[in-house]
């Protein structure tokens, strides 16, 4: 049995505005009359680590999405998006931002970064529908690199229970009045890219 | 960060777990706020420092987690309600006066936040606050969620004013740092005007005074069950006769799993410590086999396996010891929904393996930040150290260089200058160099420099002073000359403390200089006494968001001859393309990189 109507894991790199984000679903969720969880990354992890939040629409459990229940996987990073697949259903949505950033190991030659191709072929296998999106790129058309979280945003509002509205109000509620409309610039490119 | 509080206008709101237990702590009108930051638990005090003026409240970053719980419960005996807030291993360091507190008891309501962290997301260790409540005898709550940590922290200060015992309440990261929809109430204003009133037999534990309250405190154990009975968090659900009782954040996480597998299980919900007995000798008699889930320790698993002698004596226990529930890490309804259907047999989840993330993906560990001083600082002490000397070190963000080779240790807070005290004096001959962070230097440093100085150790103790305890989150400290409000206090000069101690030798000098900040460490390695480096500079991440820039730095691909001296230096900003040196956008221009290239290739952009 369902015990949530849609869940959602959110990963990405420290300081690519993951937890904004999850803000901005949460108040659009409430907005809406669900019922949600939310668990963020916080501390160590910040610091250019790998980070993971998760949402929880129309739940009243403990905010972890289970291992094979993700209905959205949005990845901001594509290593990623493949470091944390198992938390995908089968029926579950890969939303991933192609834009690789590269961490220390790579730039100080210990480990190599996969090629995006490498990346997405077993995501592809372990999801229902893998949708891809230069959100970096589009951003900066948008006229800012950093709205690149909000253009996942954008990506994710065709995919999750809550109408644009929603999640418009809530956004501009939690950035500075004077990014807001590059920001709704850069939701509005990344949902038509879908 | 200002948290938003004051603004919550709708009685709903979505709240992180931390925010809704600064609210609660508003609502239940106390007045004095004390702590020191720690991850999971630097929000709840950042969240009602903007509001100590205009709702007439004292919000302290204290200088440790023992000062902090002592200004609290000077607060609670002069009356008002009082509360200071850690996280788990902080509770070690505030262990003196808590353990004595029980005796003493309160007057104004006292609570003790402490955030307990299973799977060490930000900690050294696991441990589990509800054993330090057990320990005192105090009651323990265990909330399950934002709601819940909210709704607790108020009944909190009501129970420990009832019972004039302190309280100690319990949040985990996954409910210090949850989100959810938060019902809230109306704000209380501060209490009424508190007096110290004098009373030797509580308040000064002589010995014979400490044997009466000792025995008062005993007696009281039979008073914190019987407030506890009826409380809201303790819930069962009579059902089929095999059950599961769950503690805190387990109890969502089991009844998820029961309603997944729609199983005909019993479940009872437990939110305080001492437990309920009443319905859970109810439970134990209705069931036949029990599950217990909780994190960590199996502080109710015991608790439940000694009332079962009386009530169930033949009862099936399940949990920890039988090796279902795992005593490490933390759990997800994932673990505990298969925990549950191998108890009944029912078919197990497995989790989809993904095997090229294994194989084919980079770790993608926390580093220091681009231009972080500490990468410098560590650079040149092993300039001038060497590889083999030893480098005892401490808690803070500079224990992400432990790739550097300059992290030879990492206990707890303040241990780097003590640890590398014992290594001298158990006949170590190398050279011996510490570091410890600014605000961890303040914290419980202090005692260490003046030990290793009384005792006449002879090491290196470096101080790396960013100006901020930059780990939790920026918070301000003694050095900074602010407060948690933003009022401006007494700065605390480093050097001249040192000086104070009994540093044979102290010199402060800028990281960012390398070639004086190696000489620097070389003089203090020929020292034959006890050494203090400060090596000083802003913390990055503060000096970008108080507006400082300085020019980046490019590499110059005629000079670069691919030796990589700059790539291994580790900085995020320093990239290797084929055959040289890349300076990418996170360069923060401190210029280090610069020094460190021997072919001059590395230039500032003009």
């Amino acid at each position: 049995m369902r015990t949530s109507v849609c869940d959602i894991v959110l990963v990405g790199v420290g300081g690519q505005g993951v937890i904004l984000l999850s803000n901005i679903i949460g108040k659009a969720a409430l907005k809406a009359g669900y019922p949600v969880r939310g668990a963020e990354t916080h501390g160590m992890a910040q610091r250019g680590g790998s980070v993971m939040n998760h949402i929880r629409l129309g739940c009243e459990y403990g905010p972890l999405v289970p291992a094979g229940g993700a209905d959205v996987l949005l990845a901001f990073e594509p290593a990623e998006a493949l470091r944390y697949a198992h938390y995908l259903s089968e029926d579950g949505i890969a939303v991933v931002n192609t834009y690789p950033v590269h961490p220390t190991t790579v730039t100080t030659g210990q480990f190599t970064y996969p090629s995006l191709e490498e990346i997405l072929r077993p995501l592809q296998r372990v999801c229902n529908k893998l949708k891809t999106i230069d959100a970096t790129k589009l951003a900066a058309d948008a006229g800012n690199p950093q709205a690149m979280n909000v253009v996942m945003l954008g990506a994710l509002s065709e995919y999750i229970p809550l109408r644009e509205e929603e999640l418009i109000e809530a956004l501009s509620v939690s950035v500075p009045a004077k990014f807001l409309e590059v920001n709704r610039r850069a939701f509005e490119l990344g949902r038509r890219e879908v | 960060m200002v948290y938003k509080l004051q603004k919550i206008i709708a009685m709903k709101e979505y709240l992180l777990g931390n925010v809704a237990i600064a609210r609660g702590i508003l609502e239940a009108g106390t007045r004095v706020v004390t702590g020191y930051p720690g991850t999971p638990a630097s929000e709840i005090v950042e969240a009602l420092a903007p509001f100590a003026r205009k709702y007439g409240i004292h919000v302290e970053w204290s200088v440790n987690e023992k000062a902090a719980l002592e200004v609290a419960i000077g607060s609670s005996w002069a009356g008002t309600r009082a509360v200071s807030v850690m996280k788990h291993v902080g509770l070690n360091v505030a262990a003196d006066p808590f353990m004595t507190l029980a005796y003493t008891g309160v007057r104004g309501g006292l609570v003790v936040s402490v955030s307990d962290d299973p799977f060490c997301h930000s900690s050294q260790n696991e441990q589990d606050s509800r054993r330090y409540a057990q320990f005192a005898g105090i009651p323990c709550l265990d909330p399950a969620d934002p709601q819940e940590a909210r709704d607790m922290i108020i009944y909190a200060f009501e129970l420990s004013e009832e019972l004039e015992l302190p309280v100690l309440l319990r949040p985990t990261t996954r409910v210090s740092h949850a989100s959810s929809d938060v019902e809230v109430g109306q704000i209380k204003g501060g209490g009424t005007n508190p007096e110290f009133t004098k009373d030797p037999a509580r308040w000064v534990m002589l010995p014979a005074h400490a044997r009466t309250r000792h025995t008062v405190l005993l007696e009281k154990q039979d008073a914190i069950k019987t407030a506890l009975a009826d409380v809201p968090w303790n819930r069962l659900v009579l059902r089929g006769n095999i059950g599961v009782i769950a503690s805190g954040i387990s109890g969502l996480y089991a009844e998820e799993a029961l309603k997944q597998l729609e199983a005909d299980i019993s479940i009872l919900r437990i939110g305080t410590f001492p437990p309920p007995d009443g319905l859970c000798s109810e439970l134990l008699e209705h069931v036949t086999k029990v599950m217990v889930i909780e994190e960590l320790e199996p502080v109710l698993e015991e608790y439940v396996e000694r009332l079962a002698r009386k009530h169930n004596p033949d009862l099936e226990l399940l949990g920890k010891r039988s090796g279902h529930i795992p005593r490490v890490g933390e759990l997800d309804t994932f673990q505990v929904r298969n925990a549950i259907a191998g108890m009944t047999a029912m078919p197990l989840l497995e989790v989809i393996s993904v095997k090229e993330a294994d194989e084919i993906l980079p770790p993608r560990p926390p580093s220091l930040c681009p231009g972080c001083s500490h990468r410098a600082t560590y650079y040149a002490m092993k300039k001038a150290f060497g590889k083999d000397a030893v480098f005892p070190s401490d808690i803070g963000c500079y224990t992400l260089a432990v790739r550097m080779g300059t992290i030879d240790t990492c206990l707890c807070m303040g241990a780097s200058i003590t640890l590398a005290s014992g290594i001298r004096f158990a006949g170590e001959e190398r050279d011996i160099c510490c570091s410890i962070g600014d605000s961890t230097f303040l914290h419980t440093g202090l005692p260490g420099l003046l030990n290793a100085a009384y005792n006449n150790a002879r090491i290196t103790v470096t101080v790396l002073d960013n100006s901020t305890t930059a780990m939790t989150g920026h918070q301000p400290h003694p050095g900074t000359g602010f407060t948690v409000t933003g009022a401006r206090t007494k700065a605390v000069s480093v050097e001249t403390v040192a000086n104070a101690l009994g540093a044979d030798f102290v010199v402060t000098v800028d990281p960012y200089d390398l070639n004086a900040t190696i000489e620097t460490f070389q003089r203090a390695k020929e020292c034959q006494g006890l050494s203090v480096v400060i090596a000083k500079q802003l913390c990055g991440i503060i000096a970008r968001k108080s507006g400082i820039r300085r020019r980046p730095f490019t590499v110059n691909k005629e000079n670069c001859t691919g030796c990589r001296k700059c790539v291994e230096f580790g900085c995020p900003a320093i990239e290797f393309d084929e055959d040289s040196a890349r300076i990418n956008a996170l360069c923060t221009g401190c210029g280090v990189c610069a020094q460190i290239c021997s072919n001059k290739a590395i230039e500032v952009v003009e």
